[in-house]
């Protein structure tokens, strides 16, 4: 799966309440959470994500809250991929989960608007405008499958359990 | 060779041994929502569940918005209690005499055992690792596919080991320790690790304070936190322990840590964390004097029987100069808080009681604060806007410091209260 799109570049420690906060949660309109997304981080972030988007950022993206609901916003915002040079836990695994791609590496060359490319999987990702070859620690192969599949509920729909999805996986694997 | 909590608790669940690293794929003995259960739901349907994997397994609180402020919110409420009975789940915690926070009610109720393992989707799952269970926030989705079939995988991860030695001086309480850890190793100190806590400082605590310690240890990025489970433990689950078959399991001796730290509490002073970040630590001596326009005494962290007591103990005869809003953790501890007369000195000093639950923590209701606002809390989450305004800030601290600085106005030290002309009182 090949991922192409421009940079919006944050710093460190972009929390999940900056991403969705907790007031639009409870709510069972996906929709909201896309009006809300990054809207005390960023007004200018629906813009940015019109034509799709990478977000980039600095140190432990995703802290806090175990909110879903902050990866979901994002990926229905238009966010193709978050590369940060580290992630929360809860919302690595919650990003996987909802397919939403996160790739870790060093952020720190990268520029806002700068076009990015990379296959999900692969080991690098390049910056065209500044002609950079970045690399990045590969995606586990479990979580690349989960994220090719669509996410945990397209694994669960497919396979109907995920002892069987990674039964068929290491089938197709050989 | 000698292992980890985290291997042990991981091991007992996969049922073989497992050492860092390894991915075992596990039953959760019992997985917690909260009002997400709604969505969870969702979820479930649609990946076409009719039957969940089993309904024992599942506890459902209603804490996050009690009473409902929305119709949104009551709408996601009807939701839930349909989907409740349809799928016979006898573990469920509605709005009433029963109810509160979903980690007081988890561990209040006897659920959260020693070496049992327990899966939230609230990223605080991680409190119940104050009772010696292995427990973990994930997501809905995650949450919808083990109500499907039972289990998740997990990763064992690494650990790191914090000795406790010593005793709180007067003034000084667990979420003065917490937060000086959280400023000393970093909001991402501890991520993807289990957080050990040893030590007869440890030892000493009750359960409560032990729950403030593990409750905050997400707040540094910890999958879990665990203490080790001791005869306080066992008194308190003799006659309310939901599951019978828990098993005590703890950290071997020499086993191996990525990071080990010791604190002695007889060094620590009351500390704050400054708005924005949970890790932006500053000792009482260096944030006294900070103007406040809200205090808070409530929550997952800090709701507790004893935390009202502290607060209760500085307020008594004295007025709040700040809108002070009071919320026990627990149905429960509110009816101990009236029998013990707490209540009565709250109001007679000018706050105002919430129900049990989340609300103001979580911006959600209850205590919302406007533009600009700066609220001193005891919960778990400085994060810029989270209680309301995106202009408005959070200040954390202990019930103490919190209670204290709602009489003055302004953040203040709570020994000069407790040390002072006024007397400590009873302890």
């Amino acid at each position: 799966m090949q991922i192409s799109a421009k940079a919006i570049v944050y710093g460190d420690d972009i929390n999940t309440d900056l991403i969705i906060a907790g007031k639009y949660t409870k709510t069972l309109n996906t929709n909201d959470l896309v009006e809300h997304c990054m809207e005390d981080l960023d007004p200018d972030f629906h813009q940015k994500c019109a034509d799709g988007a990478i977000i980039v950022a600095g140190k432990y993206f995703g802290c806090g809250s175990s909110r879903e609901q902050a990866p979901i916003a994002l990926k229905n915002s238009g966010v193709k991929c978050v590369v940060a040079k580290s992630f929360s836990r809860i919302f690595y695994r919650s990003a996987i989960n909802i397919g939403l791609p996160l790739i870790e590496c060093n952020t720190e060359l990268i520029e806002d608007g700068d076009l990015l490319e990379c296959e999900l999987g692969g080991n690098i990702l390049k910056d065209i405008n500044r002609n950079l070859t970045l690399h990045i620690h590969p995606l586990p192969e479990l979580m690349r499958n989960i994220l090719e599949c669509g996410g945990m509920v397209e694994v669960m729909k497919r396979y109907g359990g995920f002892e069987e999805f990674i039964r068929e996986v290491k089938k197709r694997n050989g | 060779m000698a292992k980890t909590f985290a291997e042990k608790a991981l091991g007992r669940a996969a049922g073989y041994e497992v050492q860092e690293g390894d991915i075992v794929t596990v039953y959760p003995d019992f997985c917690l929502s909260h009002e997400n259960a709604s969505s969870v739901a969702d979820t479930f349907h649609s990946i076409g569940q009719e039957k969940v994997y089993d309904p024992d397994r599942i506890v459902i609180v209603f804490d996050h918005t009690v009473p409902p402020p929305t119709g949104s919110y009551a709408n996601s409420h009807i939701k839930t209690r349909q989907f409740v009975k349809e799928q016979g789940i006898k573990h469920f915690y509605d709005m009433n005499c029963h109810g509160g926070i979903c980690h007081q009610i988890l561990c209040q109720e006897g659920y959260s055992a020693p070496g049992l393992l327990i899966v939230g989707s609230d990223s605080h799952t991680c409190t119940h690792g104050a009772v010696g269970a292995f427990a973990t926030g994930i997501g809905r989705s995650e949450m919808a596919a083990v109500w499907a079939t039972g289990k998740l995988w997990l990763r064992v991860p690494q650990s790191m080991k914090i000795t406790v030695n010593g005793e709180f001086k007067p003034g000084v309480a667990a979420k003065d320790l917490i937060l000086k850890i959280a400023g000393d190793i970093s909001s991402s100190g501890a991520d993807y690790l289990s957080m050990e806590f040893h030590g007869e400082g440890i030892s000493r605590m009750s359960i409560g304070e032990r729950m403030t310690l593990c409750n905050m240890a997400i707040e540094m990025g910890a999958k879990n936190a665990a203490c080790k489970p001791d005869e306080k433990v066992f008194a308190h689950l003799k006659d309310r322990a939901k599951k019978k078959d828990w098993e005590a399991v703890w950290a071997d001796e020499g086993a191996s840590y990525v990071k080990e730290l010791v604190y002695d509490l007889g060094d620590l002073i009351p500390a704050t964390a400054l708005p924005g970040r949970v890790d932006n630590y500053a000792p009482i001596t260096k944030s006294a004097g900070r103007k406040i326009d809200q205090a808070f005494i409530g929550t997952c962290t800090n709701g507790r029987l004893e935390d009202l007591r502290a607060a209760a103990e500085i307020l008594r005869g004295r007025n709040v100069v700040v809108r002070t809003i009071v919320q026990p953790a627990s149905v429960e501890i509110y009816q101990k808080a009236l029998k013990e007369g707490l209540i009565e000195t709250f109001i007679e000093s000018g706050c105002v009681v919430n129900h049990p639950g989340c609300g103001p923590c979580v911006g959600v209701c209850g205590g919302i604060i406007g533009d600009g606002e700066v609220c001193i809390s005891t919960a778990n989450r400085n994060f810029t806007g989270r209680m309301g305004s995106k202009t408005s800030e959070i200040i954390l601290a202990s019930p103490a410091t919190v209670a204290a600085s709602a009489v003055n106005g302004v953040v203040t030290d709570p020994r000069d209260f407790v040390n002072g002309s006024a007397g400590k009182g009873e302890a």
